[in-house]
């Protein structure tokens, strides 16, 4: 049903569109960008794939059912927001960690920020997901 | 220890939904979702006491402070919301181990009813507006998967018409917040109290009815209702349940707290316009009840009809009306929640919501009959029971006020809520079974039937204390609506003092 350009592009973009996800992820925290947003690009690329390659084939290169992804990041959520708890910040606090700080160079910050972030991001996708393939199964 | 305790009942109802969505494939999901909400009642009881004894409690989430973090707050009303909203969540959980099919646990129902009680929560704890606004989100996604799930055409048509109006709802609810936040540069609501002063009056009236229109499409008031009708007789009973509780009584909620707390700047307009949108809410919706033939379908129209005397005591602004109002506001959510799980044992025993199709549950089930009139004279306002506190209240207030039609109209829907009770009562208990049975609660496996009867039970028993016992709940009410009308405490709790904020 789908065209030859269609499946030859697809094959091209939908790891483009998957990096530009991760990178738009992890820009989040200073500049535009964030996990929901990386979320819904993410999103965009499997459901370029199912629409090239039908949803079935979707859901087997994504290897994990959507719905379990979203569960799981809101998980992951949840549990970023209740390490800021434990130090006694109150919680959703973020917590730091700077890898290699120096006097002068604050080193490769971390942060339950980022964990949260990868969460939302998770959730984005993994319902946005859940959603595309269930219209495109029924219709 | 408030910074725990407050956002404590969402962690819990979400942390259910996770742990439920896990075991969604066996009969464990059920049971987690029991044990999340009971969790939730002790942390929303926590809260209550601890609101009660200490006053208003606030907490910045992640420590970002007000207003430029997420603040959550908890006066009385939010407090004793949170309590309402755990017994209702316990209930129906309980009730739904009888009630919803293994095909509906193993698509997600707990993980989907767990969310929506995280997000009703949320929204009822929330002092930001644009977090409201997500929390609103989350309720109508999970609604709506609750809302269509087991796919028969009718919840689709049904899923459909709640979608679309409640989008409309969500777009002007958003507008509002846009234009409000480019008028005031701010989304915390004790912020905006004061930053709505210095506005331009005209603009805010018009974000003011902004809001107004997009939480009486929530809150299903006239002439926005008919969304309700169209949807809350479809889906699975204990979803029904617990839309008719909670669901509209979150759009109740948010105009409560928004036309108290912020847009007071012109009364005149905007409470006006509330009361005869309430009375007609109160009119209309009972005299559609009267035109039904369907239990829930009965029960639905009443929902509406029960909207307009809540809103009836915010738009009376008064400290008893705002009482009233509260009052009214707990009282329903117990009530109508319970006539709901009744039709679902009705369904099951008899066979049919359709009271046409019905009948001899008196004679073949008097259990259910007795469990059904208490909350049916409750709604109707019968003394000793919650619906005539309420009622009382809210009659008393418009008379104080001299607004001698309203009092009259409250009075006389009352009446008219009698009317379709008994037809009901009438038609579903008292007339034979037009199949020649007898219906009765012995063909539900014993398991089903207590899972189902122990929450009616519960739930009237409930009815009938508020009901004989007044007293302490009118307290708290009343606490609610001096927490509600003079704000300071309010915005003290998340501002610190006032003199040091202006």
């Amino acid at each position: 049903m789908t065209s030859l350009i269609v499946r030859a592009a697809t094959r091209l973009l939908v790891g483009l569109l998957l990096m530009f996800s991760i990178w738009m992820l992890l820009r989040g925290h200073n500049e535009p960008g964030g996990g929901f947003i990386g979320g819904l690009i993410g999103a965009t690329g499997f459901i370029l794939y199912a629409v090239a390659h039908g949803s079935k084939a979707a859901r087997v290169a994504l290897r994990i059912d959507p719905q379990t992804i979203a569960m799981a990041g809101l998980g992951l959520a949840l549990l970023a927001g209740l390490a800021g708890f434990i130090p006694g910040d109150g919680l959703f606090a973020g917590q730091w960690l700077f890898i290699g700080a120096t006097e002068t160079d604050k080193g490769t910050p971390l942060s339950t920020i980022l964990v949260f972030d990868i969460g939302v991001y998770l959730v984005v996708l993994g319902a946005v997901l859940t959603m595309v393939f269930a219209l495109e199964e029924e219709v | 220890m408030s910074d725990v305790l407050l956002p404590l009942p969402i962690l819990i109802a979400f942390v259910t939904a996770i742990l439920a969505f896990f075991f969604r494939k066996g009969t464990e999901a059920r049971w987690i979702s029991v044990a999340g909400s009971a969790c939730m009642l002790v942390a929303a009881g926590m809260l209550l006491s601890r609101v009660l004894t200490d006053g208003i409690q606030a907490a910045q989430m992640g420590t970002w402070a007000a207003p430029f973090g997420i603040t959550l707050v908890a006066d009385t009303l939010s407090a004793v919301m949170v309590v309402i909203t755990g017994i209702t969540a316990l209930a129906v959980s309980i009730y739904a181990v009888g009630d919803v099919t293994e095909d509906m646990e193993h698509v997600g129902y707990h993980t989907l009813f767990q969310v929506l009680i995280a997000g009703v929560t949320g929204a009822f704890l929330t002092g930001d507006l644009f977090n409201l606004y997500v929390w609103f989100e989350v309720m109508l996604i999970a609604s709506f998967g609750l809302l269509v799930m087991g796919g028969r055409r009718v919840q689709m048509d049904a899923g459909i018409k709640y979608v679309t109006l409640n989008l409309i709802s969500t777009i002007l609810f958003l507008s509002g917040i846009g234009l409000l936040y480019g008028v005031t540069g701010t989304l915390n609501m004790a912020d905006l109290h004061y930053k709505v002063q210095d506005a331009d009056p005209g603009l805010v009236t018009v974000i003011a009815t902004m809001f107004l229109v997009g939480f009486g499409i929530k809150s299903a008031v006239f002439p926005l209702f008919f969304w309700l009708p169209a949807a809350y007789h479809t889906p699975a009973f204990s979803v029904s349940a617990v839309f008719a509780g909670l669901l509209t009584k979150v759009g109740v909620y948010a105009m409560m707290r928004m036309f108290t707390l912020v847009f007071t700047q012109d009364i005149g307009w905007t409470h006006g316009l509330m009361l005869w949108v309430a009375v007609a809410t109160m009119i209309t919706g009972v005299l559609g009840a009267a035109a039904q033939t369907d239990f829930r379908r009965i029960l639905s129209f009443h929902i509406v009809s029960q909207i307009g005397y809540m809103v009836l005591g915010l738009a009376l602004y008064t400290p008893l009306a705002v009482t009233g109002a509260v009052f009214y506001l707990v009282h329903h959510i117990i009530v109508k929640a319970n006539l709901f799980l009744v039709a679902g044992v009705t369904n099951r025993i008899a066979g049919s919501t359709e009271i046409d199709h019905i009948g001899g549950l008196y004679k073949g089930a008097p259990l259910l009959a007795f469990l059904f009139l208490i909350p049916a004279f409750s709604l109707a306002g019968f003394p000793p029971l919650s619906g005539f506190w309420a009622k009382y209240v809210l009659v008393k207030a418009s008379l104080d006020l001299e607004l001698w039609l309203v009092a009259a109209a409250a009075l006389a829907v009352g009446l008219m809520t009698i009317y379709s009770m008994t037809k009901i009562w009438g038609r579903a208990f008292w007339k034979p079974h037009p199949g020649a049975i007898v219906p009765s609660l012995s063909t539900l496996p014993a398991g089903d039937r207590f899972a189902m009867l122990a929450p009616i039970a519960g739930l009237a028993t409930l009815t009938v204390i508020i009901g004989l016992f007044p007293e302490p709940f009118v307290g708290i009410a009343t606490r609610a609506a001096e927490d509600l009308l003079d704000p300071t405490a309010y915005l003290t709790a998340v501002l610190g003092a006032p003199e040091a904020v202006q």
